[in-house]
């Protein structure tokens, strides 16, 4: 009794007819309602667990495929070796592994410091009518998928970098190369840092901005000492973001980095990052012993360098909050 | 004061030219697609499948990839609702606010946000092993569905925890339970909000190309199974641009078109979506 | 206001933002080294018009503005005006306090550093004494590498005047100051602005009647955009000549 009198009472249905509002048929009614209300509390709350589970499941997934290789190789011979012979059972992952970090490095010294400099402009510059058109062009490009930034890095950005950047540096290149790659993930990742960085200045209260003008700031000190400061979590997580999406992009990237199995040695060199490696070999995968377990083992390697820096940086942002506030 | 004037003035410069630089390239690659795209559009492109083979047949066209990459994004998509609708609804109506399992949930999604569609990729080869599936549509619906899962939560998450407190509050002082507030009161109201979220993992899901690669396979014919490979756009955009036959290029040149028309389409479904949303808010 | 020399002459100012016609021929003389208060109900233009005294309005998207400010003889809309130093001459205390996202020593250094100050022993001695002019010292003196954001919303807005006035300012602009605070915050800010206007002239908004009637010297009474009567405190007040004036005072319009 205790149970159904808790049980709101308002959702009988108003017939008219005496039987259906008689007391008995209203407790019932309403002991239905509550137990399903009930059972589907557990439902959704079973469908909850699914998201941990389903990232416990991927980690464990790529180790338990992975686990082969490594009892064959040491760690650091995987991780470290810059020999990759599949056939003879080599698989020095270093090549791969210096590839994807010069290619997202050269991407974010592009991306980072324009993508801020024009996300300023966005919010503290630029006039109704350029936002007007600013503003869903990005949000367009942002959505468009990263073949298509293939394209055209096979198109423009591969033949410019044969013609023109290699001669002017003395250089003789094919153009795919990580440079090639970084550019294109540069203007993959330039409408993701400036959308979210232009959101966190625009958070920013226009007091702020009016405190400092009253100081007999310019407008530039204003931004440069104060907003960029206070909107700096938001611009760091921008960073973050857009790190994370060069770092494990594959398409794009393989259209353009030109694929070779070496260590880099300047920029105009192909490279052979770690998405590409798994994307170009799986139809090869079951063939070669041991070929699926590395492939595996490189996903993994790739998941676990995203994790560490995505927990890095929730410290990073965390304690950066705090000082602020 | 000469100094300070002429920083403000240099950056103002290097903005100015960031913003050339950035727009700029952006325009020229939405240039570059309309000016190869456009000339190799035709009624046999949209129309017909490949024939002689998508990488050398020079007749045909790309309608296995058009249709493929509909039915995997839509199958994606609603995969990934059904998962998603729950654990949103328990986290915004079920579960007391700041709840441990809720603040699990959104940092396992924040992760799996992070996580490159190439271990996707990966992890759905896993899977397979594991569950004895073949290359096929099911089988890429699955892990795009995975793959798209963190975005839709996350942003349906958004929507609901921006709906107004009274609402809730409302709906249970008139006795509705927590599962009639969730579907009667909380999902009505923020459905414009969730339809975007659901575009969102749609476009996400019709323009991957990593988690399919592995999963979904690819092939000249239109699925007429859920147990059959399946052709994408943008596998047929890579796969067909690096073949040595002119005619066969210009099919990865009309299906690179095609795609960034349907990923328009949707940015312009969703900002409609939200201006009609923001008109019942007050 | 016939004894003193003005200290910001407006002539003929008018505003349009968009096609709202936010002031109307404003002509108004504030007197120097005196706590002149803008009074009138919300929305009547006069924490825009207070913005326009330091060209802070300029920020708004779709502003218009034609007239003259006249601050020391110079009109600050001259084409060649340098802003940031016409700026530098008021400090302006806002509804909300706004602490500078740093340390409570780096918020009032800051003014100081832009303007040229980079000498560690002058910067505190600086920071010391306007901290103590504020009457903020005291409780903070132990803690001046906190971020400022920590402090109560009364030494914020303490903390925001200190910071203001180590600029060297002529003047002081407040928008509301104490509308946010505390009652005791409140009388703080208060007694100092009856302080400081032996130095400054100070002009303050507020839509509080006997705020006004406590520390300002003259009144400014504004409805729509327009200035309805202005003289000083007491008899504006107490022998309102204008309708509109008489209603506010009587609390019909508010």
């Amino acid at each position: 009794m205790e149970i159904q009198s808790a049980i709101p009472n308002t959702a009988i249905s108003q017939n008219t007819t005496s039987v259906n509002t008689s007391p008995h048929n209203k407790n019932d009614r309403g002991r239905r309602r509550f137990a399903f209300d009930k059972f589907m509390e557990r439902v959704v709350k079973i469908f909850s667990f699914f998201s941990p589970l389903l990232l416990i499941l991927i980690i464990a997934g790529l180790v338990i495929k992975s686990i082969p290789v490594l009892q064959e190789n040491s760690l650091s011979d995987l991780l470290l070796g810059s020999n990759f012979k599949p056939f003879t059972g080599d698989f020095g992952l270093l090549p791969f592994i210096l590839s994807t970090v010069y290619v997202t490095v050269i991407s974010i010294v592009i991306a980072i410091p324009l993508s801020i400099l024009t996300a300023i402009y966005l919010s503290e510059y630029a006039g109704k009518a350029f936002l007007k058109f600013a503003a869903p062009m990005l949000d367009i490009l942002s959505g468009i998928p990263s073949v298509i930034y293939g394209i055209w890095g096979v198109l423009v950005v591969v033949p410019f970098i044969r013609d023109y950047v290699g001669p002017w540096m003395g250089i003789e290149t094919t153009g795919y190369s990580i440079l090639s790659g970084g550019i294109v993930l540069a203007i993959m990742v330039f409408p993701v840092i400036i959308q979210i960085v232009f959101e966190v200045m625009r958070i920013v209260p226009n007091e702020l901005r009016e405190a400092t003008l009253s100081l007999g700031a310019t407008k530039w000190e204003s931004i440069r000492k104060v907003i960029i400061k206070k909107a700096s979590p938001g611009i760091i997580a921008a960073c973050i973001l857009g790190f994370s999406r060069a770092f494990g992009e594959t398409i794009a990237v393989l259209m353009v980095v030109g694929n070779m199995v070496q260590i880099p040695h300047n920029i105009l060199d192909a490279g052979y990052p770690i998405p590409s490696l798994i994307a170009n070999n799986y139809g090869e995968m079951m063939s070669i012993p041991m070929y699926d377990s590395v492939l595996m083992f490189a996903a993994l390697v790739l998941l676990v360098i995203v994790l560490i820096f995505n927990v890095y940086s929730r410290w990073v942002l965390n304690r950066l909050e705090k000082k602020l506030n | 004061m000469n100094l300070r004037k002429a920083e403000e003035k240099l950056f103002n410069i290097l903005m100015r030219i960031a913003a050339c630089i950035i727009f700029g390239s952006l325009f020229a690659i939405s240039f570059t697609i309309l000016v190869k795209g456009i000339p190799n559009m035709s009624w046999d492109m949209i129309s017909k499948t490949p024939s002689g083979g998508f990488y050398l047949g020079k007749e045909g066209g790309i309608l296995n990839a058009i249709i493929g990459s509909f039915y995997l994004a839509i199958g994606a998509t609603i995969f990934a609702l059904i998962l998603t609708i729950p654990m949103v609804i328990y986290m915004n109506v079920y579960a007391s606010p700041n709840s441990r399992l809720s603040n699990i949930v959104r940092l396992c999604l924040d992760i799996m946000f992070g996580i490159p569609s190439i271990v996707y990729g990966a992890f759905g080869f896993v899977l397979m092993l594991f569950l004895g599936l073949k290359v096929s549509l099911l089988a890429g619906i699955v892990v795009v569905g995975l793959l798209i899962l963190p975005i839709i939560a996350r942003t349906m998450d958004e929507v609901m925890r921006n709906a107004p407190k009274e609402l809730k509050d409302a709906s249970f002082s008139l006795g509705a339970t927590k599962w009639e507030t969730a579907f009667k009161v909380m999902v009505r109201q923020s459905l414009p909000g969730l339809a975007t979220a659901a575009l969102l993992g749609f476009g996400r899901a019709i323009g991957d190309a990593a988690s399919v690669i592995f999963t979904a396979g690819f092939t000249d014919n239109i699925p007429h199974s859920i147990n059959d490979p399946v052709a994408t756009l943008p596998l047929a955009i890579f796969f067909q641009l690096s073949s040595p036959i002119a005619e066969v290029r210009e099919r990865a040149y009309a299906a690179a078109l095609i795609l960034t028309i349907i990923i328009f389409g949707i940015s312009l479904l969703s900002r409609y979506l939200i201006k009609k949303y923001s008109k019942h808010t007050v | 206001m016939e004894q003193n020399i003005p200290h910001i002459s407006i002539r003929n100012l008018n505003m349009k933002y968009g096609n709202n016609h936010a002031l109307k021929d404003i002509n108004i003389d504030i007197p120097n080294k005196k706590v002149t208060a803008i009074i009138g109900p919300s929305g009547c233009g006069k924490t825009t018009l207070l913005k326009t005294f330091n060209r802070l309005i300029e920020n708004v998207d779709g502003t218009d503005i034609q007239g003259e400010v006249l601050v020391d003889g110079e009109n600050i809309y001259a084409k060649n005006a340098d802003v940031p130093n016409i700026r530098k001459k008021m400090g302006l205390l806002s509804q909300r306090p706004m602490p500078l996202p740093m340390s409570i020593f780096d918020n009032i250094a800051f003014g100081m550093r832009i303007h040229g100050e980079r000498k560690k022993n002058v910067l505190k001695e600086k920071v010391e004494y306007y901290l103590q002019q504020a009457s903020l010292w005291e409780e903070v003196k132990d803690r001046l590498n906190q971020p400022a954001a920590r402090l109560s919303i009364g030494q914020q807005q303490r903390l925001c005047l200190a910071r203001g006035l180590a600029v060297e300012p002529e003047i002081i602009l407040g928008d509301e100051p104490t509308s946010a605070l505390d009652p005791i915050s409140t009388k703080h800010i208060e007694t100092k602005f009856t302080e400081l206007k032996e130095k400054y002239t100070i002009v303050m908004v507020t839509h509080i009647l006997r705020q006004a009637k406590r520390i300002a010297d003259y009144v400014v009474f504004m409805y729509l955009g327009e200035i309805i009567e202005h003289g000083p405190t007491l008899e504006v007040l107490n022998n309102p000549k204008h309708k509109l004036t008489q209603e506010y005072v009587g609390g019909v319009i508010s």
